[in-house]
């Protein structure tokens, strides 16, 4: 609103002569703020604020500006006698604001008119230059009357140059650049002046646009090149040009080469700054310019950068061929296609996917998000078998363990590696090229090299039959895990956790849709028998690696967040599948001296009861077509290990079912008293809770007895142990155990199916 | 995401009956997938192989620029399907190609395209090269420097030769769409870093993406005893065999040198399955030599490295270079490069 409202002030100027006219604007300016300030003081009770302070002597200064700017309007005044003095003091007025708050487009308007016409000296033209700062934005018209003021020669070179880094400076806060961009044969002449041409160089360089590009000036530019040499701003406009229209011409940068231009914005660093801050600000108008072509810049620094993946460039080429056939409907309808180079925000992915170019080089997509979304739901084959193409070849010449000398480009490998596992979790979706990669490079992997790397590109192997990945990967891998430190054991069971995951999520998304783009011609039960196979090949590691390790705590944590994953598959995955673990980590897990591990066991143990349960529910819901009923030996199983459970930890009363140990045995072994030693109070893992209960319990008794625990103390203790953070527990017990109220009961029956 | 609209309560029931139209549906890329995870990584050879014979296609071949790929060494690489490359602007390609030449030896300098340089580049198919009629085109690229004087040969000196091939590539024909050109074996002589800028030119141009191709010891043998299983009018050169042993200071060298016919003797005298080759036979040929050698030297050749072989066929180096002499048998020992090359691919 308030640009407006200054409109009216100027052409009030205008109107009516110098002397009287002072006092009438800021007459009518007063008015316009008392209404503001009438309004101001209804909002707020009429309490007079220091705000409102603030913004009166920020009002005066506007008022003195515009006399001021009426002033150079109006050009220099012969006759007057104190003519420097006045000068001074309204150029000093017109920087002051400038600086501060920036300049209105009208007042721009006004002073670059006067900067240019050369009514003033250059020095006074100078300042007025510089100080050409706009408050939000600047009219393309602005622009366009100065523009014609320098072919009127009044102007000196050194204002040229001035106003040229001035045009570079602020061309993002131009509001169009369409009237300008018609003037670029007048610019591109301006090459010519060798003072001029960095300048006007840059200037180009933001205003270039693909129709600008035509042979007489691709020419022009490389005479201009014979005769001044390798100039690092003409190299900036020929590659511009190149990247346009890559036929026309050919250029090859030195690499590193990274800076073209002289910074011409020093001379507004800290106004180009507070510009962009109002702008940000919550007016819609300014957000639009920034999301305009102010960021094209960096995309195209990237010319030189030098890596493995290919750096992001149209497919301009192919292009070119194409339009010598088909040239004239495309003319037409004027469907340009989008350049992937103006590509900064999803929003803009989404107006223009339709005719977007795609790379030249497949490989790019992989540093760029937006095109990962854009391959992600692209339909055309032959995009994903140039990014397959390129992957499998680049990985596989990369690979640092498969050729003896390249074990120097390790850590350039990892990042690649890296940068794709970054794009695999973005997508959440492996790729085929490192399926296939891992399965040729596998046999000569030393389980070291990029170790991290590796087995996270294991997790994201895409679903298939087990059968297949057994023999091509993890009968590798088993080798390398069990003659490996138990952190490499850890670590492949966490890959493997992974995958399932992955895999788990893949089907259960594949299952609701129909089975058109899925890459396995697999059944339902065909994909359910690879997940069960997976499962117990991992069962089967994990009992292994329990006797090679020695029943480490360290590496149970791990199987049991494995099966953390496994026992929730029928509730969190909607998957008819259940799989129990192996007794080779049961009964580890179960006499464990680890608190945590016991209570990761009753939570796992809870979960597969609720997944039963469901999966029970459902199958005599669905009588009719009973498509997965789980084996009864899966109830069995499950069965056997509740018992064996609730037997050691409730009902003191371990190895009579479930798992049978001999009297003798123990006997001989020299526990004959063996029944309760297994039960909540006297588990190894977690005696000393129930010291520290009877401690907080009785602190003055000077003889512990834990076997004292029991009848209403049983139940206390329980709920102590669940305060205690066992929450495994707590859940096993609620939904295992009947508790009754009534203390002394210990022979609580579990439940059983 | 799909338009395609199956009623919503029978999915598990049309994923049963996928298995049936899996072919109809199959898109360049499930094939290729599915070729992936059949293929055993470490044996890419199948048992048995055809012995060379003389193709009827090489006939329509040029025999000047046959005469020119012969007795040349030429250093091998596998290249990926070339997308978008079109047989029909093989002009335009040597402008392009030309000032990209340009330009980048004087890194810096831009240059226009078409311009009159003094280099050269010609584009050139090699009509008939090919195993079936579905393999593509063969094509050469030459570079020639144009020298200053007019006196002397306008064409001037061929600075860098490759050329790309593609013999019996049915398998992965099979699996890349119609925008793609196979061409998975490409042969290259000439200075390396005109290689590399070449190299670059087509991967920016054609999204593909060329890979050295070395050949094992394993490989090295199969093509020993099928170059000896041909039938050669005249040998022009002796059967060669290179060890290579792993010692400090230096490695140490064995070559193996026996005369052509005796070779042929003893591959007549293992081989059974007339006009192929098969493992047994391989294995069993390099057997007999190593142990000729043993009797005689008491070293076990097994036990170390074969790097080299040459016949009067063609002769190959580890490091993937080749040098291809017979006239008669050169589609044959390029389809089992280009087998190679494929297997690099994939």
């Amino acid at each position: 609103m308030l640009p407006q409202k200054r409109v009216k002030n100027s052409q009030a100027q205008n109107n009516t002569s110098q002397g009287s006219n002072s006092r009438q604007t800021k007459l009518s300016a007063w008015r316009e703020k008392q209404d503001q300030s009438d309004s101001k003081s209804i909002s707020k009770h009429g309490q007079k604020s220091p705000v409102e302070d603030y913004e009166h002597a920020d009002d005066q200064a506007e008022d003195t500006l515009q006399i001021a700017v009426g002033y150079f309007e109006k050009g220099p005044i012969k006759t007057s006698q104190n003519k420097g003095k006045t000068l001074e003091k309204h150029l000093k007025t017109v920087e002051d604001v400038a600086w501060k708050n920036g300049l209105a487009p009208e007042e721009i308007d006004i002073l670059l008119n006067v900067a240019l016409s050369g009514k003033f000296g250059n020095a006074i033209n100078t300042r007025l230059l510089k100080c050409m700062i706009p408050a939000t934005l600047i009219l393309e018209d602005s622009v366009v009357k100065a523009v014609s003021w320098l072919c009127v020669g009044k102007c000196s070179g050194s204002i040229k140059v001035l106003f040229y880094r001035w045009l570079v400076a602020m061309f993002d806060f131009i509001d169009h650049k369409e009237q300008i961009n018609l003037l670029y044969g007048f610019f591109f002449a301006s090459l010519q002046d060798d003072a001029l041409c960095p300048y006007v160089c840059h200037f180009l360089y933001l205003l270039t646009k693909k129709e600008n590009v035509k042979p007489f000036r691709v020419r022009k530019l490389l005479d201009l090149q014979a005769k001044m040499g390798m100039q690092p701003h003409l190299q900036a406009l020929l590659s511009l040009y190149k990247f346009f229209v890559p036929a026309l011409i050919s250029v090859s940068l030195p690499v590193r080469k990274k800076i073209y231009f002289k910074n011409s914005e020093n001379l507004w660093k800290m106004a180009l700054i507070a510009v962009r801050q109002r702008n940000q600000g919550p007016s819609p108008e300014p957000l639009k310019l920034m999301l305009g072509p102010a960021n094209v810049r960096s995309l195209k620094r990237k010319c030189s950068s030098h890596s493995l993946i290919p750096v992001l460039n149209s497919n301009s080429y192919t292009e070119q061929c194409g339009k010598k056939e088909i040239s004239l409907s495309d003319c037409l309808s004027n469907t340009g296609s989008f350049p992937l180079e103006q590509l900064q925000s999803f929003p803009q992915l989404l107006q223009n996917i339709h005719r977007l170019e795609v790379p030249s080089q497949m490989g790019s997509v992989l540093n760029n998000s937006l095109l990962l979304h854009y391959i992600n739901c692209v339909r055309d084959e032959s995009i994903l078998l140039r990014l397959y193409y390129w992957l499998s070849q680049t990985l596989q010449e990369e690979c640092v363990w498969s050729k003896v000398n390249n074990y120097d480009r390790g850590k350039e490998f990892a990042n690649f590696l890296d940068t794709i596992i970054r794009a695999e979790s973005f997508l959440q979706e492996g790729f085929y090229s490192c399926e296939a990669f891992l399965y040729k490079s596998i046999p000569l992997w030393d389980g070291f090299s990029c170790r991290s790397q590796f087995l996270q590109l294991v997790s994201w192997i895409p679903f298939s039959s087990f059968s297949e990945v057994k023999p091509l990967l993890l009968d590798h891998l088993a080798q390398l895990f069990f003659t490996s430190t138990i952190y490499f054991k850890c670590s492949v069971l966490h890959s493997l956790k992974e995958l399932l995951q992955n895999w788990l999520l893949w089907l259960s998304m594949d299952i609701h849709k129909p089975m058109m783009n899925s890459p396995l011609e697999t059944t339902l039960g065909g994909s359910m028998n690879s997940l069960s196979k997976l499962i117990d090949y991992v069962g089967w590691l994990s009992t292994i690696a329990m006797r090679l390790e020695g029943n480490s705590i360290f590496l149970l944590h791990f199987i049991l967040d494995f099966y953390e994953k496994v026992c929730d598959i029928y509730i969190n995955y909607d998957l008819p599948l259940v799989v129990l673990f192996p007794p080779g980590v049961f009964y580890p897990a179960l006499l464990s001296l680890d608190t945590t591990v016991l209570n990761q066991l009753c939570y796992i143990m809870h979960r597969y009861r609720k997944n039963l349960s469901a999966a029970k529910k459902n199958e005599l819901q669905q009588k009719a077509k009973p498509q997965f009923s789980f084996s009864s030996k899966t109830y069995e199983e499950f069965n056997h290990y509740l018992i064996a459970m609730v037997g050691c930890l409730w009902t003191s009363k371990p190895f009579e079912k479930g798992i049978c140990i001999d009297p003798q045995i123990l006997e001989k072994a020299g526990v004959a008293e063996y029944k309760s030693s297994l039960n909540l109070v006297h588990h190894p893992s977690l005696l000393s809770y129930a010291v520290s209960f009877l401690l907080q319990e009785s602190p003055e008794e000077g003889t512990l007895n834990v076997s004292s625990i029991r009848g209403k103390k049983w139940n206390w203790y329980l709920d102590y142990l669940f305060s205690e953070g066992l929450q495994g527990l707590q859940l096993f017990i609620r939904s295992n155990i009947h508790r009754s109220s009534i203390p002394l009961i210990r022979e609580h029956i579990p439940q059983q199916y | 995401m799909d338009s395609y609209d199956a009623p919503q309560s029978t999915p598990r029931q049309s994923a049963s009956s996928r298995p049936e139209n899996c072919f109809i549906g199959a898109t360049p890329l499930q094939k290729r997938l599915e070729s992936v995870r059949k293929q055993t990584p470490f044996v890419p050879t199948p048992p048995r192989r055809k012995i060379p014979q003389c193709s009827q296609l090489q006939e329509d071949v040029d025999p000047q620029k046959v005469a020119f790929l012969l007795h040349k060494q030429w250093t091998l690489y596998s290249l990926t399907p070339l997308y978008k490359f079109s047989y029909t602007h093989l002009k335009e390609y040597s402008r392009l190609l030309s000032a990209f030449i340009v330009a980048e030896k004087q890194k810096g300098l831009a240059v226009e395209v078409g311009e009159d340089f003094n280099i050269k580049v010609i584009f050139s198919t090699l009509l008939g090269m090919k195993g079936t009629q579905k393999d593509s085109e063969a094509f050469l690229v030459q570079i020639l420097s144009k020298s200053q004087l007019p006196s002397e040969n306008r064409e001037g000196k061929v600075l860098w030769t490759g050329w790309f091939c593609c013999i019996f590539g049915d398998s992965l024909l099979e699996t890349v769409s119609e925008d793609f050109t196979c061409l998975p074996l490409f042969l290259a002589n000439g200075a390396e870093s005109n290689t590399a800028i070449i190299g670059t030119w087509f991967e920016k141009t054609f999204d593909c993406n060329f890979s050295p191709l070395a050949i094992n010891a394993f490989n090295l043998s199969w093509m020993a005893a099928m170059w000896t299983a041909c039938k050669m009018d005249r040998y022009m050169a002796a059967t060669e065999f290179l060890w290579s042993v792993p010692c400090s200071p230096q490695s140490l060298d064995i070559s193996y040198a026996i005369h052509p016919e005796d070779a042929k003797a003893l591959w007549d005298s293992v081989h059974k399955t007339p006009g192929e080759v098969t493992q047994e036979e391989v294995d069993l040929f390099m057997d007999c030599l190593y142990s000729h050698f043993h009797r005689h030297f008491k070293i076990h050749l097994s036990a170390t490295r074969l790097v080299r072989v040459s016949t009067s066929v063609a002769s190959a180096h580890t490091d993937g270079r080749i040098k291809i002499l017979c006239h008669k048998y050169l589609i044959g020992v390029l389809a089992y490069l280009t087998e190679l090359a494929i297997f690099q691919i994939e």
